[in-house]
């Protein structure tokens, strides 16, 4: 299935936030002969306007990341071991015992430990903390690491995508790559109204990226597609799993950043329901997204998040369902048809 | 030997998998590499043997042991939903395995899956690390999935695949002590060619990192002489002390400790000087926590000397090493079967 493949290819890109050129690249090359005009901005957001066959009655924009979260290289030691910071939400959790790629060349590197035979009860129960963390490239000293990598090169996480029985799908970067992959497919396919899509830069550090493109579009309605968390573990109680692998795309009513319109949010859950689309909501207040740029700058939109549940969020290896990906794209056709009309 | 093809050993060895007591994966990839060397067979327990040089009537026997096993896990329970509940084998550090990839050694083949982890946007900062029991392998399968392709002992392994790094540097999970196998099989190779005066014996231990039962069992059995095991140490870096450590790309660590025959060791020194294989020296006060332990003292007792292969990152799926400090430990392995008298 094209979508799914254009996502794998998506996940394997590396770009931490400020450093999404390679997606960008991939992506202008896919919507060549898709689109009727596209624009990088100063900030490097990709936006592309493409031609339904009606005019639309309010501007609608569809907003998908291209950012991903990761590490920024900040010192290198006399040792050859290199300090780093994390860029966008990564607990130290995920972060030790990992295989990075680092820099341009995709140096490999480790973020190696002590080794348990040598740590104290008392270091057992907390988990190290990343200042205290480095990253191994294998070299003998300063002088060498200083040959392959620099301070400010980007280290990102290693996931191979991996289809894990009927349904399931473990990868790195699904948020937002498959995010942008849903755009993308949309791009590629017709439109009965015009559109926007923006993808943007800079989500996981503040949605910066987001906020210009707000500023410069100014859509009536944007729709940011995203990935959210799912907590649906059996060892997590049945109200602390925000939402659900499998059971169907997330429409949000309210996270940290936004509150969405009412009306909005019962609109697209009347068009799912009609749709027969199972869809879900995200039960609890928890992250944000590029809404909340949407939603307050220039003189506001209306805004909708359409997420896919995924779990494991911001760590190497992902878990996301196809089902829950077909579900999402079909909803996001029909409010590509529905509510431009107004 | 070529540092290419010790490379090339350690990928193969790497690749295949062997948790304690199940290292039948492991074990089939040695056969493979032995059986040019020898006949090789397996005791009781799994360890692999092979004798790789005869000897003349009444010569000393050599034996030369590292284990074949590498620290996992194993599924103790199937959960709602398809999840598996699993217990260690061998010593994890269970704060790392939070959104590891591993795979899952069913009856019917091989599935890849992930550690649970907590994502940032439903953490406080204070969580704590979970114990074992409470972690969870998600394999992405529905329960009915799950049922029909996994069963408690199965057994799990980290994931991490074979990179090269700066250095020769070797990027893989259960190095310990895949590195120790590949230098026994290449100090093997090399003595068949130089057809020494003492007898030589391979073994391969299985369960090490559990108990060393194998080793030891098959060391009472074959009753060496004298035997040199290889074993990882400890490398450089991560705050590990100069004192508990070896230098990664500093040679092979002749060790010595009680267990270890002074003899031995003293004589591996020598060689390591004269033949300038590049050597470095670690001195413990207790046990070794090698098979140099139970090894020591099995039968009428055997001389041991031991040698480690620094490795940085113990236990982990990223352990490192250097391709070159496993030729030394190769070579001085090589020169010593060559010089017993």
């Amino acid at each position: 299935m094209e979508l799914l493949r254009q996502m794998k290819e998506l996940t394997q890109l590396r770009g931490i936030s400020g450093c999404e050129d390679q997606v960008r690249e991939y992506l202008i090359q896919r919507i060549a002969g898709h689109c009727d005009s596209y624009e990088v901005d100063n900030m490097g957001n990709l936006i592309v306007h493409k031609k339904g066959k009606r005019a639309p009655e309010k501007k609608v924009l569809f907003s998908a990341h291209m950012d991903e979260v990761g590490f920024i290289i900040t010192h290198i030691t006399p040792e050859g071991m290199l300090h780093f910071e994390t860029v966008g939400g990564v607990t130290p959790a995920v972060t030790a015992g990992r295989p990075v790629l680092v820099g341009e060349q995709a140096i490999p590197g480790v973020i190696g430990t002590r080794p348990v035979h040598l740590i104290t009860e008392e270091e057992r129960k907390e988990y190290a903390k990343i200042e205290d963390m480095r990253i191994d490239i294998g070299a003998k000293d300063k002088a060498e690491a200083e040959k392959l990598v620099s301070p400010g090169d980007q280290a990102t996480f290693i996931g191979p995508w991996k289809e894990l029985g009927e349904n399931s799908i473990l990868a790195r970067a699904i948020d937002d790559r498959a995010g942008c992959a849903l755009l993308l497919g949309m791009l590629q396919g017709e439109l009965e109204y015009d559109c926007t899509f923006a993808f943007v830069v800079q989500e996981e550090t503040g949605c910066a990226g987001s906020k210009a493109v707000a500023f410069s579009q100014r859509p009536d309605i944007a729709v940011t597609v995203e990935s959210t968390t799912a907590g649906d573990l059996p060892t997590a109680p049945d109200g602390r799993q925000v939402c659900r692998v499998g059971a169907g795309p997330v429409i949000s009513f309210m996270d940290k950043g936004t509150i969405y319109p009412w009306d909005l949010y019962q609109k697209a859950v009347k068009i799912a329901e009609d749709a027969g689309i199972p869809w879900q909501t995200k039960e609890g207040v928890f992250g944000g997204n590029d809404a909340r740029s949407y939603v307050s700058s220039a003189g506001g939109a209306k805004v909708l998040a359409v997420s896919l549940p995924v779990r494991y969020l911001h760590s190497a290896n992902t878990l996301v369902n196809k089902a829950d990906i077909h579900h999402a794209r079909q909803l996001l056709d029909l409010l590509a048809k529905e509510l431009p009309r107004g | 030997m070529e540092l290419q093809q010790i490379i090339a050993m350690t990928k193969r060895l790497c690749e295949a998998p062997g948790t304690s007591g199940r290292e039948d994966g492991a074990a089939a990839v040695a056969e493979e590499l032995l059986a040019p060397l020898g006949t090789v067979t397996r005791n009781p327990l799994g360890s692999v043997l092979c004798c790789v040089n005869e000897g003349e009537p009444g010569a000393p026997h050599l034996m030369l042991e590292a284990h074949l096993d590498q620290i996992g896990m194993v599924v103790t329970r199937l959960e709602k939903g398809g999840f598996l509940r699993v217990a260690n084998v061998g010593g994890l550090d269970c704060r790392l395995l939070p959104a590891s990839p591993v795979t899952v050694h069913g009856q019917g083949g091989r599935y890849p899956g992930v550690i649970a982890s907590t994502p940032p946007h439903l953490c406080d900062g204070k969580e704590k690390p979970l114990k074992i029991e409470d972690i969870l392998v998600d394999t992405g399968l529905s329960q009915e999935e799950a049922e029909a392709a996994f069963a408690p002992g199965d057994p799990v392994t980290l994931d991490g695949g074979f990179t090269m790094m700066a250095n020769n540097m070797m990027l893989s999970p259960c190095q310990d002590d895949r590195v120790g196998c590949v230098a026994v099989i290449a100090a093997a190779g090399m003595i068949q060619e130089a057809k020494p005066r003492c007898r030589v014996t391979v073994c391969l231990s299985a369960q090490e990192e559990t108990s060393g039962f194998g080793a030891g069992t098959a060391a009472f059995s074959l009753a060496p002489d004298m035997a040199i095991l290889v074993d990882v140490s400890f490398g450089d870096g991560f705050g590990v002390k100069d004192h508990e450590c070896g230098k990664m790309n500093g040679g092979t660590e002749i060790d010595l400790a009680p267990a270890v025959s002074r003899r031995m060791f003293d004589r591996l020194r020598k060689i390591a000087k004269e033949k300038e294989i590049p050597w470095q020296t670690h001195i413990m006060g207790g046990r070794t926590g090698t098979d140099t332990d139970i090894v020591a003292s099995s039968g009428r007792g055997v001389r041991c000397g031991l040698l480690s292969i620094p490795l940085r990152s113990m236990h982990t799926a990223v352990e490192t090493v250097c391709a070159r400090d496993v030729l030394s430990t190769a070579r001085l392995m090589a020169e010593f079967a060559k010089e017993v008298e």
